[in-house]
């Protein structure tokens, strides 16, 4: 268990030192993504599959999802295509593909070789981890669905544009068609209530 | 990790990089509580992994549309800029 341990905790903090230290969004996303699988790594060591599998499934599945989605968003505007071209460099794939590869390397060792990751304790199981949520934990389960409630609804409401209305409704439309779509519409374009 | 996820939250001043030390740091302390549960033994540490995994889904959802309205306000993801909002 040692070894692997080790590799995987190196593998995070490089990760984040480097996601910390880009100027790019893109390139730290995919850092925070590397650091994130590490991570996940490190849980399967320590005993702990089942949050291993959430860390891979939830943050480095739906949240990274969430963060390219806004970057993607903030950029459509003001960047060309030629900044684009430059981001999606080659040469920026190299050091979260290094990354990425050790992790690669110490799955493929754990998977040749079966028993090689002995967790330091009894390993705990989904099973013991659903007995404690639904037991002494129901309160905070409860809780925790009011928050993801209260989350969706406080995200819908400052996502949407509500000035739409204000600017009436054929001028708008027509500024929106021709600057190519809701979102795209910044500067010059962006009726003067709309915020 | 956590005193990484704090620096960065400290040093950088775009909006992006703000919400992503967040998420750093979440996940620190949802390690610290895995590896307090393993070395114990018991599910506790895991159940509360879980609850910091809700909050932190909770958080970027709501500060990504944040952030993308001060971006769509404001035409920057300068923390500063955001300083003259009063009330």
């Amino acid at each position: 268990m040692g070894i692997i341990f080790y590799i995987a905790a190196v593998v995070a903090i490089l990760a984040t030192v480097l996601m910390l230290t880009r100027l790019n969004p893109v390139h730290a996303l995919l850092y925070l993504t590397v650091s994130l699988l590490s991570i996940a790594v490190v849980f399967v060591t320590l005993g702990a599959p089942y949050m291993a599998a959430l860390e891979v499934v939830i943050y480095a599945g739906a949240i990274m999802v969430l963060f390219v989605f806004v970057v993607m968003l903030l950029n459509l505007g003001r960047q060309t295509v030629s900044t684009e071209r430059t981001w999606v460099s080659p040469g920026m794939f190299v050091g979260p593909a290094i990354l990425a590869a050790i992790l690669v390397g110490e799955v493929s060792f754990v998977l040749a070789r079966p028993g090689s990751v002995t967790p330091p304790a009894a390993e705990i199981g989904p099973g013991q981890v659903a007995l404690s949520l639904y037991g002494p934990y129901l309160l905070g389960v409860e809780l925790a669905s009011f928050l993801l409630l209260g989350a969706l609804v406080g995200a819908y409401h400052v996502g949407t544009r509500k000035a739409q209305g204000r600017t009436g409704g054929s001028g708008s439309d027509r500024a929106r068609v021709t600057s190519g779509g809701d979102l795209v519409r910044t500067g010059a374009n962006r009726p003067s209530g709309a915020a | 990790m956590f005193a990484l996820g704090l620096i960065g939250l400290l040093v950088r001043r775009n909006l992006l990089f703000i919400l992503m030390s967040i998420e750093v740091m979440l996940n620190a302390s949802g390690l610290a509580f895995v590896s307090a549960g393993a070395r114990w033994g018991q599910a506790d540490g895991q159940v509360m992994f879980l609850f910091i995994l809700t909050v932190a889904a909770a958080e970027v959802a709501v500060g990504l549309a944040l952030v993308l309205r001060l971006y769509h306000r404001f035409h920057s993801l300068d923390a500063d800029a955001v300083s003259e909002m009063r009330g």
